[in-house]
């Protein structure tokens, strides 16, 4: 059934960078302060652009670092304004401090991450080792696959960070997402302006009443505040969901926590974060016609991790392919991998999980490389193992 | 805004401090915090807080003064608090200050709030100093106040890029071979002067009058302004409680912290010390000096007081060049 389109779009034709930067300026930031790294900066650029022309309506602050950056948005979110940053890579890593304060301080804020490799060595490409150091600080982490979601997820960011007072890190890979353009279909201003209405109120340093903020606790109390931001982060779930919807009726857009791709009757399913998504799931039907039943799973949200729909979908497949674009060294399976296994036995179910490190520092990823996986993944094997893949090469 | 224009704002409106009668009664650090007796930093922090006119929002450093005052769920501020992290107070007011303007430009707020920064020297002279700057370059209004205890208090009395040659910390002990610190102190006045901002000046506890009159001047000014206050520590300086206002005068009367300010890029000495006391009067009222009045630290106690020389030197040269400029 054809979906009444409810507002007009625009079809344009640019880059993820261009798409988030359009997606900032039409949510009515007051505050963006940011610092240039590749390949983010684009974003910075434009909205540069955009305040020159007095097309932006907030403040444009050119900090000098990554950390001033978030401190500056944590700044300006305790006055009660709408903020936005971006950053990729080692920027994310200098700013890691503060994005425990952003959190701690139930800021809502959103920041789009431009997914890169962390040096040494040094590499401008994409994988997921930023993102995945800061997986732990308190933040809402969505990822985009492509460069029209990166800019409705930034959009979406700001209805749900203000929901539930939580920092929103939106996620695209670097470069193939941020630098490479396609079609997206733009919303108006006025529509993404009503969408996002102005933040709602809650306690500010502005307030009349005068309030302190980022106080010392001591062992008595600090726990509490850590359980306060754990029951947050867990009930956004919800708050994901709603905005997610009212969303989807307004752009006819649907998003979710999982997007699964002929994983009904699957009996491989490789399960991943970001762009690469698109390759593997245009590698299942040549797979499937080797007769290897291949499916795709890939996240929308990493944080909070969406355990249910996850196992949900992958029900039927007896082997799950994790792939992981970072590493965590030392660890008996990477990021990802760590986090299916344990909803696996919270659930009490055993499948072979066969977890790859893979595409790190923008190594390529192809079809046949993931048909090559599925294969390898459908012969019997040990319930786990774990390796790193080299592909990049066609067969 | 024109440096002239800058010039004459803050002089019509440089009103001099002459009484308690012309200072904020209402009081907006609460008693009851949990610094030691006789902190130089906190009176200090209450110094300025009752010379400004008008409630300003506070933004604070890590250290000793957001310790003492934020233990959840007290809190002695009784204007508008915020503590993120050690290094980073000015990036946190440059996002308040700049938040502030787009509020105001929306019609959500009326009018900007000033907003006053307390760092110690720590979170100023070292690790605050990159935020410290990128926020001086870009003009946000704000009065950063350093308040001066000469090394890191809240840690434990660690040397900081502020410890005199000479003093002892725990980072800086004096031994066989070491004097101390073997550093001189940072000359941050300069440093932040040479971003070109409106107003920046020195300031002692022991003269009030003096502070809190810079403390208006600066708030007075459309832009970033910079007050770096001596603040005695008792226990990092090994005094007895009851002294921290007459170390801190000493220290103004040896000419080892002089007194002055630079406005619109003229400097000037605010009090002029024509007849200093030996620096001795002012080391030998702490331990953290001591040492330096034993034979075998003598050299290192003519390298100190050749600095407090150079220092006055340097600054009255810079206030002859500047005069009338
Ligand atoms: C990034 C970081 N490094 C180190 C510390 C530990 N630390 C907290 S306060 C402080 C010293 C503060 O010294 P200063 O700024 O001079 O203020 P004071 O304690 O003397 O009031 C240090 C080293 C910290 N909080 N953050």
């Amino acid at each position: 059934m054809e979906v009444q389109q409810r507002v007009e779009m625009k079809k344009v034709f640019i880059t993820g960078d261009d798409a988030v930067a359009h997606a900032a300026r039409q949510s009515r930031v007051d505050l963006v302060a940011a610092y240039p790294i590749t390949p983010q900066t684009v974003i910075v650029e434009r909205i540069a652009d955009f305040a020159a022309n007095g097309e932006f309506e907030g403040e444009f602050v050119a900090v000098e670092s990554e950390h001033s950056a978030m401190s500056a948005c944590i700044g300006g979110a305790l006055t009660g304004a709408r903020v936005f940053t971006a950053t990729a890579s080692q920027g994310l890593a200098f700013m890691h401090e503060m994005l425990y304060a952003a959190s701690g301080l139930r800021l809502p804020m959103v920041m789009a991450v431009a997914n890169r490799a962390l040096n040494s060595p040094l590499n401008i490409h994409n994988d997921h080792s930023d993102i995945m150091g800061s997986r732990d600080s308190g933040w809402i982490l969505l990822f985009a696959e492509n460069a029209e979601e990166a800019y409705d997820r930034v959009i979406q960011g700001f209805r749900i960070s203000e929901a539930v007072n939580l920092p929103v890190a939106v996620n695209l890979d670097g470069f193939t997402l941020t630098h490479s353009a396609e079609v997206v279909n733009m919303l108006s201003d006025e529509a993404v302006g009503a969408f996002v209405g102005r933040p709602p109120r809650r306690n500010t340093l502005l307030d009349k009443e005068p309030k302190s903020f980022g106080m010392m606790a001591l062992p008595d109390t600090y726990q509490f505040f850590k359980e306060d931001q754990q029951r947050a982060i867990e009930g956004s779930r919800q708050a994901i969901l709603a905005v997610e919807r009212e969303y989807g009726e307004l752009s006819n857009r649907k998003y979710g926590p999982i997007k699964a791709f002929r994983a009904e009757d699957a009996d491989v399913v490789m399960i991943m974060l970001g762009s690469y998504a698109g390759t593997a799931r245009a590698a299942v039907e040549a797979t499937r016609s080797e007769g290897i039943r291949a499916g795709v799973v890939s996240l929308g949200w990493y944080r909070p991790f969406p355990a249910d729909e996850l196992l949900r979908a992958v029900e039927g497949a007896s082997t799950l392919l994790v792939m992981d674009r970072s590493v965590s060294y030392g660890a008996i399976a990477h990021p990802l991998a760590s986090d299916v296994m344990a909803a696996l036995y919270r659930a009490g179910i055993r499948k072979r999980v066969v977890n790859v490190a893979y595409g790190l520092g923008g190594r390529w990823f192809t079809e046949d490389d993931a048909r090559r996986l599925f294969r390898y993944a459908s012969k019997p094997g040990p319930d786990f193992e774990s390796f790193f893949y080299y592909g990049g090469e066609s067969e | 805004m024109s440096s002239d224009a800058v010039r004459q704002q803050g002089e019509a409106s440089s009103a001099q401090v002459r009484s308690l009668f012309e200072v904020e009664r209402r009081e907006r650090l609460a008693p009851g915090h949990r610094a030691c007796a006789g902190c130089g930093p906190m009176i200090a922090v209450r110094q300025i807080l009752q010379a400004s006119q008008e409630d300003p929002v506070v933004v604070n450093a890590t250290g000793c003064v957001e310790v003492v005052t934020s233990v959840y769920p007290e809190t002695a501020w009784l204007v508008p608090w915020a503590h993120v992290a050690f290094e980073n107070s000015a990036a946190v007011t440059s996002g308040v200050e700049a938040a502030m303007k787009a509020l105001v430009r929306r019609g959500e707020l009326d009018k900007e709030r000033p907003v006053v920064v307390f760092a110690g020297d720590g979170g100023t002279f070292d690790i605050g100093i990159q935020a410290l700057s990128g926020a001086l370059e870009r003009g946000h209004r704000m009065l950063y106040v350093c308040y001066d205890n000469e090394a890191y208090m809240n840690t434990g009395i660690q040397r900081s890029g502020a410890t005199p040659y000479g003093a002892w910390t725990t980072t800086s002990p004096y031994g066989k071979i070491w004097p101390g610190k073997r550093e001189r102190k940072k000359d941050i006045m300069g440093i932040v002067a040479a971003h070109g901002i409106p107003y920046a000046a020195t300031a002692s506890i022991s003269h009030w009058k003096d502070l809190m009159t810079k403390v208006r001047k600066a708030l007075s000014y459309d832009g970033p302004t910079f007050l770096h206050v001596y603040a005695p520590c008792n226990r990092g300086w090994r005094f007895d409680p009851s002294l921290t206002v007459e170390v801190a005068k000493r220290a103004v009367e040896t000419r080892f912290f002089p007194l002055y300010e630079v406005e619109g890029g003229r400097y000037r000495i605010t009090l002029p010390v024509t007849k200093p006391r030996p620096l001795e009067d002012f080391l030998s009222i702490q331990g953290r000096f001591r040492h330096l009045l034993l034979p075998q630290y003598r050299e290192a106690l003519e390298t100190l007081k050749r600095m407090v020389d150079e220092q006055w030197e340097r600054i009255n040269r810079m206030a002859a060049a500047t005069a009338g400029s």
